[in-house]
């Protein structure tokens, strides 16, 4: 199931070590299918520049071996003055999921392969459908003391529908409501990471250094947003689908077995530009900004709208903030 | 100090000869043992090379079998305090002999509950992440730090406390008194290892289902369920084979009925928390409801009905009320038939509630509502059953050399 690229890779990797043109540190160990280089690499807060920069042409070498693009990995870091904030109108989202497609393709997240079932798809974003309402006047279901039945309305969770697939969307009687990192100003998954593999960035951003992360799964069930996803195998993108415009802490291909989630696309609007969720939007029901900048859209949003947040009696303070009028 | 250097070398490969020789039957144990271990081992490789994918893990549900066995086990081994605490404290004389064996099972306890741990890491050649000055141990926030912590100590304890206490009976000494400060420090530590495996689960709002308070003392109940209850099955099975010995010398009938006494007595409480935690959730309409509606009576959505754990759970129920009824009256907690019935009654019901149900239904439904049920893969089955393996392996081989050097037999003389 070790796809062609890496196979080859790992013979020419030892057919190259037996003739001592590289050196020993690059020789991938068994089973484990790492080097020594990767083994010991240290955690990204506490290496130099100088070392991210030799960690990040390993990474480009490699993703050139085994998706043969020229990627360039950045290291761009928060920009003074910025937190980043997300609003999202509830109802101008259609449900229509090219958010989440296109968060996919940017982010190189794992596509179903056509040749091996193991490899799965892994969406940053959720889409969930509520039913607007639904009353029952006198079924069994009848409430007590009244005649007039369930109500059911609003955002019930615990309803919602996942895997909708109507024909066309939206579907007359419901509503959407696309749910993803809520980067969450007291991040419960940070908090339970036993190894400090996830940390909050001084713009707001949640990140994981995918070379720290033991894989414990620990962040995934802290999680109250369901946010965070896992690689159970090696991801899979088509070569032809690589975005090559990778951040560290970003988009860059994930390695097996670590967790993974939407970051805002900080490779994308740490330069300035949109988030590719935000750009995609067909209806404008996604809305990014600087939460420090009074003028910004998401500062906007907060100042003329009444907006809510997600679960917020766990008192998570996420920067994710949704509004419906 | 080269004197006590060549005792110690001495012992340790009088220990493992002990603990080799025997019987063919013990052989062909030990044998067996070793083939599912192997077998485990083997299944654990292709785990390595493909991932955890080889497991039913999902995101819907991120921990499986291996993290649903983790507290059971370190419930075993924080059980067997139950014998330490009224040998030390108390200088109970029934468990004079018999405290040895529980601390070893809590030896091999602890290595299958970081067995556990450690086959559901995905990158477990970064484990060294974890360890303090190498890595970066996110301690104190991250409850699992905590748990290596104690869990590590806790193996150290029960190794040097068991490990000395031989030692000085091989070589016919007297027990010097810092033994004691170790011993005494035991008994708060293996509370500690259940509270924070407790606390592990506990904190994560996330998931209503673990999120209580409950959460700790109900692990210190049924762990000091299964420790007892485990210690009277194998002890009986200790006293059928080790025939060379007098039937009383080292296992007392009394000292295994106090134990069922004590088994009983937190076999109450832990039901009594159970019915308490039902009430609770069960009378209100919070999003604590649906898990515990999911294992009482099956979850429907979209009009399907989700019930795969429903079965279990009241097998569970019943096997520990069945249990308790047993070990409540005299008449039955006194005759060694029933009071087997319901000793293996107490380890299954409490495997089922403690070591499948409570990690998993705690993924139903997700923080978004989804409904996903666990399924076992066979994979995940093999490399759990040579965890368990490995443990009975270990437990085995160090009570064989252990009831050897407490009953007397083997003794250091100088020819």
């Amino acid at each position: 199931m070790v796809d062609k690229g890496r196979r080859d890779f790992l013979k020419k990797a030892a057919t190259s070590a037996t003739a001592a043109v590289i050196p020993f540190s690059t020789v991938r160990i068994p089973v484990f299918d790492v080097t020594l280089d990767e083994l010991f690499q240290k955690h990204y807060q506490k290496m130099s520049e100088e070392e991210k920069q030799r960690v990040i042409e390993r990474l480009e070498k490699e993703y050139k071996e085994e998706y043969g693009v020229d990627a360039r990995i950045k290291t761009t870091p928060p920009i003074k003055g910025v937190v980043f904030g997300f609003a999202l109108d509830i109802k101008k989202c259609i449900g229509c999921r090219r958010c989440v497609y296109a968060c996919m393709r940017e982010n190189n997240c794992s596509r179903p392969s056509p040749t091996d079932p193991t490899r799965e798809e892994k969406q940053w974003i959720r889409v969930i459908a509520l039913e607007k309402y639904e009353i029952n006047p006198g079924t069994k279901r009848t409430g007590i003391g009244t005649e007039f039945g369930d109500v059911k309305a609003g955002i019930d969770i615990e309803t919602s529908e996942h895997y909708y697939n109507p024909e066309k969307v939206p579907e007359k009687d419901k509503f959407y409501m696309p749910v993803q990192c809520q980067q969450c100003e007291k991040p419960p998954c940070v908090k339970v990471c036993p190894v400090q593999a996830t940390w909050k960035e001084p713009d707001g951003i949640i990140v994981i250094d995918y070379n720290w992360c033991i894989g414990c799964k620990y962040c995934l069930s802290a999680c109250p947003y369901w946010a965070r996803r896992f690689n159970y195998t090696h991801p899979y993108i088509p070569k032809d689908e690589i975005n090559p415009d990778m951040h560290y802490l970003g988009n860059r291909p994930r390695p097996h077995e670590v967790a993974e989630k939407c970051t805002f696309c900080i490779q994308r609007t740490r330069e300035g530009r949109y988030p590719a969720c935000v750009e995609i939007c067909p209806t404008g029901a996604r809305k990014f900004g600087n939460l420090l900048d009074p003028e910004s859209e998401v500062r906007k949003v907060l100042a003329k709208k009444r907006v809510f947040r997600l679960k917020e009696e766990l008192g998570t303070n996420p920067k994710f903030f949704y509004f419906m009028w | 100090m080269i004197n006590l250097l060549k005792k110690l070398v001495h012992f340790l490969i009088i220990s493992i000869k002990l603990s080799l020789s025997g019987s063919r039957k013990y052989h062909a144990w030990l044998a067996s043992l070793v083939i599912i271990l192997l077998f485990g081992l083997y299944t654990y490789y292709y785990q390595l090379k493909y991932g955890i994918i080889i497991t039913g893990a999902t995101d819907q549900t991120n921990w499986g079998l291996y993290i649903a066995n983790f507290p059971f086990f370190v419930g075993v081994a924080a059980g067997a305090v139950m014998i330490v605490l009224p040998a030390y404290l108390y200088k109970y004389k029934e468990f004079k002999h018999i405290t040895i064996f529980g601390e070893l099972l809590a030896v091999s306890a602890v290595i299958v509950s970081l067995a556990c741990v450690l086959a559901m890491l995905g990158r477990i050649e970064r484990l060294w992440h974890i360890f303090p000055f190498v890595g970066t141990p996110h301690w104190p926030q991250s409850m699992l730090p905590w748990d290596v912590i104690v869990l590590n100590g806790y193996l150290f304890l029960n190794m040097l406390i068991p490990g000395y206490i031989l030692y000085k009976k091989y070589y016919n000494e007297p027990l010097k008194k810092w033994i004691y400060f170790f011993i005494l420090l035991s008994i708060p530590w293996a509370i500690s290892i259940h509270t924070v495996t407790a606390f592990i689960i506990g904190v994560i709002p996330a998931r209503p289902f673990w999120h209580t308070a409950l959460m700790a003392p109900r692990f210190l109940a049924t762990a000091f369920t299964v420790g007892p209850a485990t210690m009277i099955v194998v002890l009986q099975i200790i006293r059928k084979y080790y025939t060379s010995l007098p039937r009383d010398k080292l296992i007392s009938d009394r000292g295994l009925f106090t134990l069922a006494h004590m088994a009983l007595i937190a076999l109450l409480v832990n039901l009594f928390f159970l019915g308490s935690e039902i009430v609770t959730i069960g009378y209100t309409t919070t999003s604590h409801l649906a898990p515990l509606k999911y294992l009482l009576v099956g979850l429907e959505k979209e009009g399907v009905v989700y019930n795969t754990l429903t079965p279990y759970m009241w097998v569970g129920i019943i096997l520990q009320v069945i249990a308790a009824v047993l070990l409540l009256f005299p008449k039955t907690r006194k005759n060694f038939t029933t009071l087997n019935i319901a000793c293996v009654f107490v380890i299954l019901g409490i495997l089922i509630e403690k070591g499948l149900i409570l990690v998993i239904a705690g993924f139903v439904p997700t923080p978004l509502g989804e409904i996903w049920e666990y399924h076992f893969t066979l994979p995940e089955i093999a490399i759990t059953l040579g965890i368990w393996a490995l443990g009975t392996l270990i437990w085995t081989l160090l009570l064989k050399a252990a009831i050897a050097i407490e009953s007397g037999e083997a003794r250091y003389s100088s020819k």
